[in-house]
């Protein structure tokens, strides 16, 4: 899933400082999910705003909404009737999320409450690690199911390189080595062979922004919004 | 001839080859980069001169590779692919060429991390095995790496690192055997001390057949003090340092530890003259090139053989 932090709270607070009346939209889904954007997040930042506006003797006003995926346009729909009444909008989703919701309403400021920090995985409750950069061009079937673009401080598709130390990354003792842990796990499965060979460099598809169209599907026009 | 370098006919010659360290400075002097290029002045085949090592941000390798020239040393440019892509990478390898730089050291370099910009953002378009397949391909070739044709090729010496002290140990050799395949033409190792290890490396190396397809220079870093062995062994990633050569030097008046340390790079040299597979020595003496005339001395390395 996509993973965020909240931003600091003053960044938001700054932000915010010159508008009295804001509507604060949360998402349902991954954001919600590593407790970063949804619908109790959407509330304790309302109450944290609106208390240290109300010491600085600027009162403000804030709308609380939580829709079920920013990045999905049935569901900013439900948006509609209500945004006109705001001066500007707080997105709690991630980087898609605010985006899309940005462009849904062009004539509001849409403003970030949330930094997002990649595709991650649910390690345990509040703990997510990040696995994949997105790159557009899969290795994981010569590295063992392991990235090297996104876990190899470097991104090296021919490691390790010479500062693995015992097991971990020269950047930190408490990062392991991508390329320890994919010599590890392709020696336990006998599949070295797969390490063997140079690895040419990426043809990197990452450098424009993508755009997905199934086959068979086709670019429709959604001037309605709907 | 590859490339006809200096460093190339030395060891092609067959002669224990000796090369030197040059780290450019954090500012302009021109002046400051020829003082330290006059102590090593024929007292070693060929100077590696870092590209910002550490990832601190000095004098580019590759300007002073021309001044090392200039001063009528060979230079041995590195390059890391941390700080520029492919298109950068090659555009400055013709550049150096057309200079008159005969010899590359193709690295992964440190990341940005360590280094005075933290929050660089670091390049690794390529790593050091593609970096060293494309010189090869610009010299061999005459082809860029997109496959288009280069006018009158850089004939470069093809350098690269191994570092046999890093995990997981039993890659390391065949890690190796991916530089030669990639193209690789000569080796300088990490900084030995752990000289057992270093043993059994070139042991399968040998095993292998890999030394009759490269040269090894086999890395040396004299010890200045208790201090840098200390800091060497914990805050160096990849540097292996056994607790005997702490105990050494700690077992001599501080003023003497210098000293010491040289001694032991320098016995340590003997010994690399007689391992088979063993082609030279890297030394690589770091903010202390104005002892370079004495360890080459102490070392018996001199004179330096010329090769026409």
């Amino acid at each position: 899933m996509i993973v965020g932090k909240r931003k600091p709270f003053e960044e938001i607070k700054e932000m915010l400082k010159k508008y009295k009346k804001i509507l604060n939209v949360g998402c349902g889904t991954c954001i919600s999910v590593c407790l970063t954007g949804g619908e109790k997040e959407v509330k304790i930042l309302n109450a944290e705003l609106e208390m240290a506006r109300k010491l600085e003797e600027n009162p403000i006003e804030l709308g609380a909404s939580c829709v079920e995926r920013q990045c999905d346009r049935e569901f900013l729909a439900e948006l509609d009737p209500i945004v006109e009444d705001y001066e500007a909008i707080l997105s709690m989703a991630c980087g898609v999320g605010i985006q899309f919701l940005a462009e849904r309403f062009p004539e509001k400021p849409v403003l970030p409450a949330v930094d997002t920090s990649g595709l991650a995985v649910n390690q345990d409750v509040g703990w997510y690690e990040e696995r994949c950069r997105s790159c557009s061009s899969c290795v994981l079937a010569w590295t063992g199911g392991i990235c090297p673009v996104t876990l190899c401080a470097k991104g090296l598709y021919n490691g390790p390189c010479g500062g693995t130390d015992k097991g971990s990354c020269e950047i930190d003792k408490d990062q392991p080595c991508a390329w320890y842990m994919i010599y590890e796990r392709l020696a336990g499965q006998k599949r070295l062979d797969c390490i063997t060979n140079i690895q040419a460099p990426n043809e990197w598809e990452d450098q424009v922004p993508r755009t997905l169209l199934h086959h068979g599907y086709k670019k429709r026009n959604h001037s309605d919004k709907n | 001839m590859k490339s006809g370098s200096n460093l190339e006919k030395i060891l092609k010659a067959g002669h224990f080859a000796f090369t030197g360290e040059l780290g450019p400075p954090r500012g302009t002097s021109a002046e400051e980069v020829r003082k330290k290029a006059a102590h090593l002045k024929g007292k070693v085949d060929a100077v590696n001169i870092t590209d910002n090592q550490t990832a601190v941000v000095r004098m580019a390798s590759w300007a002073a590779c021309i001044i090392l020239i200039q001063e009528g040393l060979e230079p041995n440019y590195q390059m890391v692919c941390r700080d520029r892509n492919r298109l950068a990478m090659q555009a400055d390898i013709l550049g150096a060429y057309a200079h008159g730089i005969r010899n590359m050291l193709c690295l992964s370099g440190d990341h940005c991390k360590f280094g005075d910009h933290p929050h660089a953002k670091g390049v690794f378009d390529i790593d050091s095995m593609q970096l060293i397949q494309m010189v090869k391909k610009m010299r061999d070739e005459g082809k860029f790496l997109s496959g288009s044709e280069l006018e009158e090729p850089p004939k470069i010496f093809i350098g690269a690192a191994a570092n046999p002290f890093a995990d997981p140990f039993e890659w390391r050799v065949h890690r190796l055997a991916k530089k030669i395949n990639a193209g690789v033409d000569f080796i300088q190792s990490q900084c030995i001390y752990n000289m057992e290890k270093f043993q059994e490396w070139i042991k399968q190396s040998n095993e292998m057949g890999l030394t009759e397809k490269v040269y090894i220079l086999a890395g040396v870093t004299p010890m200045k003090s208790v201090g840098m062995a200390k800091y060497m062994k914990n805050n160096v990633p990849g540097m292996d340092v056994p607790d005997e050569i702490i105990n050494r030097l700690k077992g001599v008046d501080k003023k003497k530890q210098g000293d010491e340390g040289i001694k032991i790079a320098c016995e340590q040299i003997e010994q690399f003259k007689e391992m088979k597979g063993v082609s030279g020595v890297h030394l690589m003496a770091i903010e202390w090139e104005h002892k370079v005339p004495e360890i080459t001395e102490r070392a018996k390395v001199l004179p330096r053989p010329q090769v026409d």
